[in-house]
C-alpha cells in the first residue's frame, strides 16, 4: 500500500491552501484528491468578486483566486488526483478513493486534512409544503447550471433566503436576462452582507421582502406560484396572510452544512453547533493526525479566513508528520455562552499556542453596539467592543498565550453581550 | 391488434403484464404517465403486509395471503431489494390490548402463521426507542419492506423484454367497445385488443365507465409522509404499526429498504385525483401521531415530504372480475393497501381468468423470468469493483456523492428496456437524488448524461412528465433589456 | 441638475452608515450620516458617477466548458451595465484562454476591458 506523508481531501480553496503550507514545510509525499475534473471547488462557480481582499490585497473572482492557487500546486508541484472521490477514512489514517483510471485504491498516511466543503439545505430540510414540481432549485445548484454548464433556469423567479450565495444569484439571474420577482427573508434582517443587499438587490429594483416566508409551492409538472406569507417575532409563517405569487421558478438560499460523511467515516467527532468537527488550535480533530479546515469545519463568509484556517491545518499535519510537536490532548475546552452560536477551535493545547490564539465565532443573533467577552469561570480575560455584530458576519477575537498560562479553570467561556443605550 | 391491453403500468399492471408474457399473446401495457410507476406506486409505504388486517373471506385479505410469501423469488428473478424485516402492531395502553388480540385472531383465520403477541419486556428489548406506553404488540414475522418502485420498474423492464409493449403518454379518454374486442383511444394515438385489464389506480372507475355502466366509485384518499435521512434508518427495527381505527392502518414507523426512515401515513378523503400536495396541518398530524410511537424521532433529520393516493374503492375491497356487461373488460380496481403485497397473487389470479376466458393459454418456450442483474456496485468486493473499472471506466466515477452510485449505473439503468429517461426515472431506478443533497450536487451532471445518453440537448431533459422542463434554455439569449436602478 | 434627496447605504464598511445626500449644486451637496471620510467619498461618488465590476460568462468554443467566467478590469458607470452584457451576450471566444486575456477591448467606450478570469485550455 502506497504511504503518503499528507492526503488532502477536497480540492478548493481549502485543500490547495493546506497542501501549499505543508509544501513549505518541507512536507515531500503530499497527495490531494479532488471529486471534480479540476482544481477550484466552488470557487470555480462563484464568478463574482470580492475574494482575496486579505490575502492578496486585490478584488479577484472566485476563479481568479482559485487559479492563483492553482499555479501555486503547480509551482510546487504537489500531486493531485482530479474526478477522484474520497469514499472513506479510518482511524489509522488510510484513504479509500476511486477514479476511473486506477480503480478503488487504499492509500495509507501520515497524517490527514479534510477539505471537503459543505452542501446546501435543500426544501425537505425547510419543509415547505406543496406539490413537487420541477423549478425549484437551491441557489448553489443553480449558480453551477447558469456560471459552469451556461443554461437558465427560469424566467420568473421567487427566492427565499438572503444569504450571501442567493444575493448573488438574485443579481445574476437578472443580468441573464430573468425576472427575479422578489427575495424574501423570514427574519427582519437580511442574512448577508450589506454589500450584497446594496449591489444585488437594490441596484436592480428587485424587492426585499423581511419577515416574509414561503408555505407552499404550487404547480403541477413545473412552477407556476408559491404562497407568501408574514412571518411573526419566531420566524413563524402568519396564518392568514398567505399571498399568491405567480412564478416559474424557486430559487432556495436557506443555509449551508459542512458535508462531513467522510469524517464520520473514520468515527471523528462533530460540534453539533458547527456542523463540523471538533478541532484544536492547529485544526486537528479528536481522532490524532486527522486535520480539517475550510467550510468542513464550520461555515466561512469570507475565503481569506478560509486560507488562514487551512495553512493552519497545513502546518498542523506538518508538524505532526515531522513530529515536533507534543501530541497531547488538547486539554482546555473553549464553550459558546451567550449569545454565541459557536466559536472555533472548540479546544486548545496549551503548550502549543504560540504568541496568541485566534477564536472564530459567530453570535446567533443580531447585536448593536456590544461586546464579545472570554472569561475564565467569572474572570474576564479578554473584552472586544464590536459596533455591530449578526450570525451572517464571522468575528473573531485574539486572546494571548499568558491568558492562557495563568488560567485557573480547564475551560474558557465566549460570550456576546450587548450595551444598552 | 394486441390479445391483452393492460391499462395502468404501477405495480400491479406492470406485474399482471409481466404474468401474461410468459405466455403465447400480444401485450400492451399503457400508462398516461411519461414513465411507469408514477401513480400511487410511487408513494406508499411500501410495506409488504402479513395479512392480520384485512376482514376475512375478504379479496383484500385472500390475496395479501397469497402475495406475501411469493416476494422471495420475484424479488430474485427480478434483482429487486426486498427485506422480510417483520412488523409488529403496538398497543400503547391496555385498552388496545383488544385490538391487538382482535389482529391475532383474525390473522389465524386469514391464515397467517407465525403470529404472536409479545409483551412488554421483549417489545422494549426489540425496540428500545419505543415510548414506554407500549404494553404488547403483535408481531408478524414474514412482514417486509420494499421500494415499490422498484419492483414494478423492474417488472416493466422484465415484461418489455419478454415481448410486452409498452405505451407511455398513453391517456385513455375512451373505449369504444365492438364485437369481440376493444379500441382504446388516446389524444396521439389508438391500439386495439381483445381484452383490457384495467388497473388504472384512482382513475379506474372512469376506464370502467367508457364501457360499462359504473359499478363501483374510487375515491382518492392522500396520505403524507416524511422520509428522515439515513442515519435515522435503525430507530426501529420492524415496521411499527399503530392499532388500526376505522380511518385505516394509522400513521407507522418503519425504516424503508435502503436504509432511511419513512413516517406517515395519515388519511385524507380528497375530490381531486391529481392533487397530490402536501401540506403543513396534515404533516403536522403525522407528526404528533407517530409521537405515539416514539418520541426519539429526529425530525431535524427530515430530508422531504412526499404524498400519494389511494385508490379507494366504494365497495371497501379490492374489485377483480370480469365485467358482465362487457366480457373481456377486467377490472382489477380499488387496489388500495394491502394492494402493493397482493400484487403478484392477483397477477396468477388474472392469468387463471384469461385462461378461462380463452380456453387455455400456450407458454412461451423462451420466456426468461430473470431480470438482467443490476450492478450494485458499493456493495461489490473490491477486487471484482477494479475488474469493472478496468472494463467499464464509467464505473470509476461516482455521480451521487450522497449514496455512491455511479456513472455506468446510470448509463444501465436510461438504456434497459423500459429506461430512464427524465431526471425523476433516474432518481427511480439508481437513486441519484434520494440522498442528503436531495440532488443538489448530482442533478446537473444526470441531466448531462440524460441528455448525452438519449441523444438530446440538456434543455430537452424534463423532471417527470413532459412539461416538467428543468431548464429554460442557454444563457446568452436575446432580449435581456433590463434596467437598473438609478439610471440618469 | 435636479434637486438631489437621496439616502446612501454605506458598503465601505460593515458598520452600514446612513448617509444622507442633498442639494442642487453638485459641486457643493450636502452629506450627512457617515462616521469616516470613505463613507463620504462613496456617497458623493454614488450620487454622481455610480460606477460597478461587471462579472458575467461568455460563450466560450472549443474549451471544456461552455461558457467562460469574465469581468470588467475597472468599474463601469451602472447605467452601462445591461448595454455591455449585450455586447458581451453577442461575442464568443476560442479555447484556449489565458487569466487576465483581453476579451473586449474598451467595451462601449467605457474604458474598461472584458478580461478573462480563468485559463482554459482547448479541446
Amino acid at each position: 500500500m502506497e504511504i503518503y506523508d499528507i492526503v488532502v481531501i477536497g480540492g478548493g480553496p481549502a485543500g490547495m491552501a493546506a497542501a501549499v503550507a505543508a509544501r513549505q514545510m518541507g512536507i515531500e509525499k503530499i497527495l490531494l484528491i479532488e471529486r471534480d475534473r479540476e482544481l477550484g471547488g466552488i470557487l470555480q462557480q462563484c464568478i463574482h468578486n470580492g475574494f482575496g481582499l486579505h490575502n492578496f490585497k486585490e478584488d479577484l473572482t472566485g476563479p481568479e483566486f482559485s487559479e492563483r492557487y492553482i499555479q501555486r500546486i503547480e509551482e510546487l508541484d504537489i500531486p493531485c488526483k482530479l474526478d477522484t472521490m474520497g469514499l472513506s477514512i479510518t482511524k489509522n489514517r488510510e484513504v479509500v478513493f476511486v477514479n476511473s483510471r486506477e480503480g478503488l485504491k487504499t492509500v495509507k498516511a501520515r497524517a490527514i486534512v479534510l477539505a471537503m466543503g459543505c452542501r446546501e439545505r435543500a426544501r425537505g430540510a425547510v419543509n415547505i409544503p406543496g406539490s413537487r414540481p420541477a423549478g425549484v432549485f437551491t441557489a448553489g445548484t443553480a449558480q453551477r447550471l447558469i456560471n459552469i454548464e451556461g443554461y437558465m433556469v427560469g424566467k420568473k423567479i421567487m427566492m427565499l433566503g438572503t444569504g450571501d450565495i442567493g444575493l448573488i444569484m438574485a443579481r445574476r439571474l437578472t443580468l441573464e436576462g430573468s425576472n427575479v420577482i422578489a427575495v424574501l427573508a423570514r427574519k427582519p434582517y437580511p442574512g448577508g452582507l450589506m454589500r450584497n443587499v446594496v449591489q444585488c438587490l437594490y441596484d436592480y429594483d428587485i424587492p426585499l421582502m423581511l419577515q416574509h416566508t414561503i408555505v407552499e409551492i404550487l404547480g403541477k409538472d413545473r412552477v407556476r406560484g408559491v404562497l407568501v406569507a408574514r412571518t411573526d417575532e419566531n420566524s413563524l409563517p402568519i396564518p392568514g396572510t398567505e399571498e399568491l405569487y405567480e412564478c416559474d421558478t424557486l430559487i432556495l438560499s436557506v443555509g449551508l452544512i459542512p458535508e462531513n460523511e467522510l469524517s464520520l467515516s473514520a468515527g471523528i467527532e462533530l460540534d453539533r453547533r458547527t456542523g463540523g468537527p471538533i478541532v484544536n488550535e492547529s485544526r486537528e480533530t479528536r481522532v490524532p493526525g486527522i486535520f480539517a479546515c475550510g467550510n468542513v469545519v464550520h461555515v466561512h463568509d469570507l475565503v481569506d479566513f478560509v486560507v488562514e484556517e487551512s495553512e493552519m491545518a497545513g502546518k498542523g499535519a506538518a508538524r505532526f508528520v515531522q513530529r515536533s510537536v507534543e501530541c497531547a490532548d488538547a486539554s482546555i475546552a473553549l464553550l459558546p455562552g451567550r449569545g454565541l452560536k459557536y466559536v472555533v477551535p472548540q479546544r486548545v493545547t496549551a503548550a502549543n499556542v504560540e504568541d496568541g490564539l485566534d477564536l472564530f465565532l459567530r453570535v446567533n443573533r443580531v447585536y448593536g453596539p456590544s461586546y464579545i467577552e472570554v472569561k475564565d469561570g467569572r474572570e474576564s480575560i479578554k473584552k472586544v467592543k464590536r459596533p455591530h455584530m449578526s450570525p451572517g458576519e464571522m468575528e473573531r477575537v485574539r486572546i494571548n498565550r499568558r491568558n492562557i498560562e495563568k488560567m485557573k479553570g480547564s475551560d474558557l467561556i465566549v460570550e456576546a453581550v450587548g450595551v444598552e443605550g | 391488434m394486441f390479445d391483452v391491453a393492460v391499462v395502468g403500468a404501477g405495480v400491479i399492471g406492470t406485474l399482471i403484464a409481466r404474468e401474461l408474457s410468459r405466455y403465447r399473446l400480444e401485450v400492451a401495457l399503457l400508462d398516461r404517465s411519461n414513465d411507469v410507476a408514477n401513480g400511487s406506486t410511487k408513494a406508499n409505504s411500501g410495506i409488504i403486509h402479513a395479512g392480520y388486517d384485512a376482514a376475512p373471506g375478504s379479496n383484500k385479505a385472500k390475496f395479501n395471503v397469497l402475495g406475501n410469501p411469493l416476494f422471495d423469488e420475484l424479488c430474485d428473478h427480478l434483482d429487486v431489494q426486498f427485506n422480510r424485516i417483520g412488523s409488529l402492531a403496538v398497543a400503547f395502553s391496555e385498552r388496545e390490548r383488544t385490538t391487538v388480540e382482535q389482529l391475532y385472531e383474525r390473522g389465524k383465520m386469514n391464515g397467517v402463521e407465525g403470529l404472536r403477541i409479545i409483551e412488554r419486556e421483549e417489545l422494549q428489548a426489540l425496540e428500545p426507542n419505543l415510548n414506554d406506553t407500549a404494553v404488547c404488540a403483535l408481531h408478524a414475522p414474514q412482514a417486509g419492506i420494499i421500494d415499490p418502485w422498484e419492483i414494478a420498474i423492474a417488472a416493466a423492464e422484465n415484461a418489455a423484454e419478454n415481448g410486452v409493449e409498452v405505451f407511455l403518454n398513453f391517456p385513455v379518454e375512451d373505449i369504444d367497445r365492438r364485437a369481440g374486442s376493444f379500441r382504446i383511444i388516446a389524444q396521439d394515438g389508438e391500439i386495439g385488443a381483445r381484452c383490457v385489464i384495467n388497473c388504472a389506480g384512482v382513475f379506474a372507475d372512469q376506464i370502467h365507465g367508457m364501457v360499462a355502466a359504473p359499478s363501483y366509485e374510487i375515491t382518492p384518499r392522500k396520505g403524507q409522509y416524511f422520509v428522515l435521512d439515513k442515519s435515522a434508518g435503525d430507530l426501529v427495527n420492524h415496521v411499527i404499526f399503530q392499532c388500526p381505527t376505522e380511518a385505516g392502518k394509522g400513521v407507522l414507523v418503519t425504516r424503508s429498504v435502503h436504509g432511511n426512515l419513512l413516517v406517515g401515513p395519515d388519511a385524507q378523503e380528497i375530490e381531486d385525483k391529481e392533487n397530490l400536495s402536501t401540506t403543513r396541518d396534515r404533516l403536522d398530524f403525522v407528526r404528533r401521531s407517530a409521537g405515539k410511537i416514539s418520541k426519539e424521532i429526529p425530525f431535524n433529520e427530515v430530508v422531504r415530504s412526499f404524498s400519494g393516493l389511494r385508490a379507494t374503492p366504494s365497495t371497501q375491497d379490492f374489485v377483480i372480475e370480469e365485467s358482465k356487461e362487457a366480457r373481456g373488460f377486467i377490472d382489477v380496481a380499488g387496489i388500495e393497501s394491502p394492494g402493493l403485497t397482493a400484487a403478484p397473487a392477483i397477477a396468477h389470479y388474472i392469468r387463471d381468468l384469461l385462461i378461462e376466458i380463452r380456453g387455455g393459454l400456450e407458454k412461451k418456450k423462451d420466456f426468461n423470468p430473470l431480470r438482467r442483474r443490476v450492478i450494485r456496485f458499493m456493495e461489490l468486493p473490491d477486487e471484482r469493483k477494479n475488474e469493472l473499472i478496468r472494463k467499464d471506466p464509467r464505473y470509476g466515477r461516482i455521480i451521487c456523492r450522497c449514496e455512491h452510485i455511479t456513472e455506468a449505473a446510470i448509463v444501465d439503468a436510461i438504456h434497459r428496456k423500459v429506461g430512464a429517461s427524465t431526471v425523476d426515472g433516474v432518481k427511480k431506478r439508481v437513486r441519484p437524488g434520494m440522498g442528503r443533497c436531495q440532488g443538489g450536487f448530482c442533478e446537473p451532471q444526470v441531466l448531462k448524461i440524460l441528455a448525452r445518453e438519449l441523444n438530446k440537448s440538456v434543455t430537452e431533459i424534463v423532471k417527470n412528465e413532459r412539461d416538467s422542463y428543468i431548464l429554460t434554455g442557454s444563457t446568452k439569449c436575446s432580449g435581456i433589456g433590463g434596467q437598473i436602478h438609478g439610471d440618469l | 441638475m435636479n434637486e438631489i434627496q437621496r439616502e446612501i447605504i454605506c458598503i465601505v464598511c460593515p458598520t452600514g452608515c446612513r448617509i444622507n445626500v442633498s442639494g442642487d449644486d453638485p459641486q457643493a451637496l450636502s452629506i450627512t450620516g457617515s462616521e469616516c471620510k470613505r463613507g463620504k467619498e462613496y456617497a458623493l461618488k454614488e450620487i454622481t458617477d455610480p460606477r460597478r465590476t461587471l462579472i458575467t460568462t461568455v460563450q466560450l468554443n472549443h474549451g471544456r466548458l461552455r461558457r467562460l467566467p469574465v469581468r470588467t478590469n475597472v468599474e463601469i458607470p451602472k447605467r452601462s451595465i445591461f448595454p455591455c452584457m449585450e455586447v458581451v451576450n453577442r461575442t464568443e471566444v476560442e479555447a484556449p484562454v489565458e487569466v487576465g486575456q483581453v476579451i473586449i477591448s474598451d467595451i462601449l467606450g467605457t474604458g474598461a476591458d472584458i478580461v478573462a478570469t480563468r485559463s482554459m485550455t482547448r479541446v
